[in-house]
């Protein structure tokens, strides 16, 4: 009995791992994609296609690595166990018994939890470098996650009580037949406000300002390098396609192929992008208000909203 | 980095208070052996070459060429170029011009800090031999009595074509791993250290900053 249970989360670790390699690598390939989109905007060629790759090799063969002490190293640890925790529990196609990962009921809160845990991880390996900017960086980017997180949670709730139920795979069974049957159809004012709070999750213009490269250089990462950046790099990668593939299966239906999951997961992306070419950065205090007027009202309407629509 | 206790690899750190001195650390830095494998090594070459973070670090009236290589007319990112704002990340140090002493202390603290393999292109005459400030009171006249230099590109002042053109060269010398300017700045480190504390009269850092 033991053995045969054994057995089968081994092979369940096996296909994560699978899933794991696929979404890192699709990560990396978006985000050159979406870098050379921006310069074609601005006028220019742009990276090569293979640069993301490059930049992640070239930091993990540096030569020298100094430290600043224990949580410095963990810092980059704890935010890929961020990313790779939270992959774990979405399932990434629907219907497929090798890339349903480990999702179960009630899944959906543990995802939302584990999106929190990378970046508190990320910010006491910050705290500790001991740069100034790193500090102002934590600062900013832990206060815009606490307001866009108001918007995007309503809005979760808004879909769980719409589908009356806590995992993910319930919520994608539920929006299967057609576009029809999509959250972003059946509850477009959830939808809204989740995708307002999403421009600031991707930390694209006008929400990028924890980076801010021109006024606090690079914020948080500033006394990373060599393999600990390698490291962030590669989270970045696998962090920002879970963050795409989760909206896609609460909001736009899930994903039944490898094909259909790239061009949903692209389009949502765009959505990032097209703001943040036309806009400029937001003062923090601008940024932080900006999502606890709105998108924070949306939110709290959507809930209204899904009432209604299960009374009527 | 800890602090050395071994007396024979440490550092004097003369310039700091007796307060300060506990702050810093006075281990001396290691030349670093290329990987055994020689296909390793020259996969990391490439990879090294292919992915150049130049510090956004102005030394001087060169730095103004150095704004345009982002921009669409020369667009460097094609190239691997990208410009990074800390000098724990970047790898390339474009001297801008003529270095003033006072810039000097400041050129030495940021390439310290910087993470090996690094390399330094020097941009323009004054760092050969002083161009037109070679007998100013305040800049030195060859700069690779202080640093190690990798590549010069000369020209008064070059333009943005040309150092697109040297960053190729640099990309070749690196690919051929020629370029080891980290590993002579310390195996050359006292004669280094005494060019720079002969100019920089106010040595008030650590001998080497981690």
């Amino acid at each position: 009995m033991i053995i045969e249970d054994f057995d089968f989360w081994l092979g369940k670790a096996g296909y994560f791992s699978l899933t794991l390699l696929i979404v890192t690598f699709y990560g990396l390939l978006v985000g050159a994609f979406i870098d050379r989109t921006i310069a074609k905007v601005q006028g220019r060629i742009g990276i090569p296609y293979r640069q993301p790759f490059i930049n992640i090799l070239k930091n993990f063969f540096k030569r020298t690595a100094i430290s600043h002490g224990v949580m410095f190293y963990l810092g980059p640890v704890f935010r890929i166990a961020g990313g790779i925790g939270t992959l774990a529990f979405i399932p990434v196609l629907y219907g497929s018994e090798m890339f349903s990962n480990f999702s179960m009921a009630g899944d959906l809160f543990l995802v939302i939890y584990f999106m929190f845990f990378g970046q508190l991880g990320m910010a006491l390996g910050a705290g500790e470098s001991g740069h100034p900017y790193a500090a102002i960086g934590i600062a900013r980017g832990l206060s815009q996650m606490t307001a866009y997180e108001v918007p995007f949670v309503l809005a979760v709730i808004s879909i769980v009580i719409q589908y009356d139920t806590l995992s993910i795979t319930q919520i994608v069974a539920a929006q299967q037949g057609g576009w029809q049957n999509w959250t972003v159809v059946t509850n477009w004012v959830a939808t809204l406000a989740a995708m307002l709070a999403f421009l600031g999750m991707m930390g694209y213009s006008p929400f990028d300002i924890f980076l801010a490269p021109q006024e606090i250089p690079i914020g948080p990462p500033t006394e990373f390098h060599s393999a600990y950046l390698g490291l962030m790099q590669l989270n970045r990668a696998l962090f920002g396609a879970t963050k795409l593939v989760l909206f896609m299966n609460l909001f736009f239906g899930g994903a039944t192929s490898w094909p259909e999951l790239m061009i949903k997961t692209l389009l949502i992306y765009m959505v990032a992008i097209v703001v943040g070419v036309a806009f400029p950065r937001f003062r923090v205090d601008q940024g932080i208000r900006f999502f606890f007027k709105i998108p924070t009202l949306i939110g709290i309407m959507s809930i209204v909203y899904v009432q209604m629509m299960l009374v009527a | 980095m800890i602090k050395s206790l071994n007396t024979e690899d440490t550092l004097e750190n003369a310039g700091l208070t007796d307060e300060e001195q506990q702050l810093f650390s006075n281990a001396r830095p290691q030349a670093y052996e290329p990987y055994p494998i020689k296909a390793v090594e020259d996969f990391a070459n490439w990879a090294r070459a292919n992915s150049l973070w130049i510090l956004a670090f102005g030394t001087g009236c060169g730095a103004i060429e150095l704004r345009p290589l982002m921009t669409a007319r020369f667009d460097a990112s094609r190239f691997g170029v990208a410009g990074r704002p800390t000098p724990r990340q970047s790898s390339v140090f474009v001297i801008g011009g003529y270095a003033s002493v006072k810039t000097l202390k400041r050129i030495i603290r940021s390439y310290e800090q910087m993470q090996g393999p690094k390399f330094i292109i020097c941009l323009g005459i004054c760092p050969v031999n002083g161009g037109m400030y070679f007998d100013s009171y305040n800049t030195v006249n060859q700069f690779d009595q202080y640093l190690p230099v990798d590549l010069y590109i000369t020209g008064c002042m070059p333009r943005p074509e040309v150092l697109v053109a040297g960053i190729m060269e640099l990309q070749k010398k690196i690919k051929a791993g020629e370029c080891n300017g980290a590993n002579r700045y310390v195996e050359n480190f006292d004669w280094y250290k005494a060019n720079q504390k002969k100019v920089i009269k106010n040595w008030d850092m650590p001998d080497y900053n981690w």
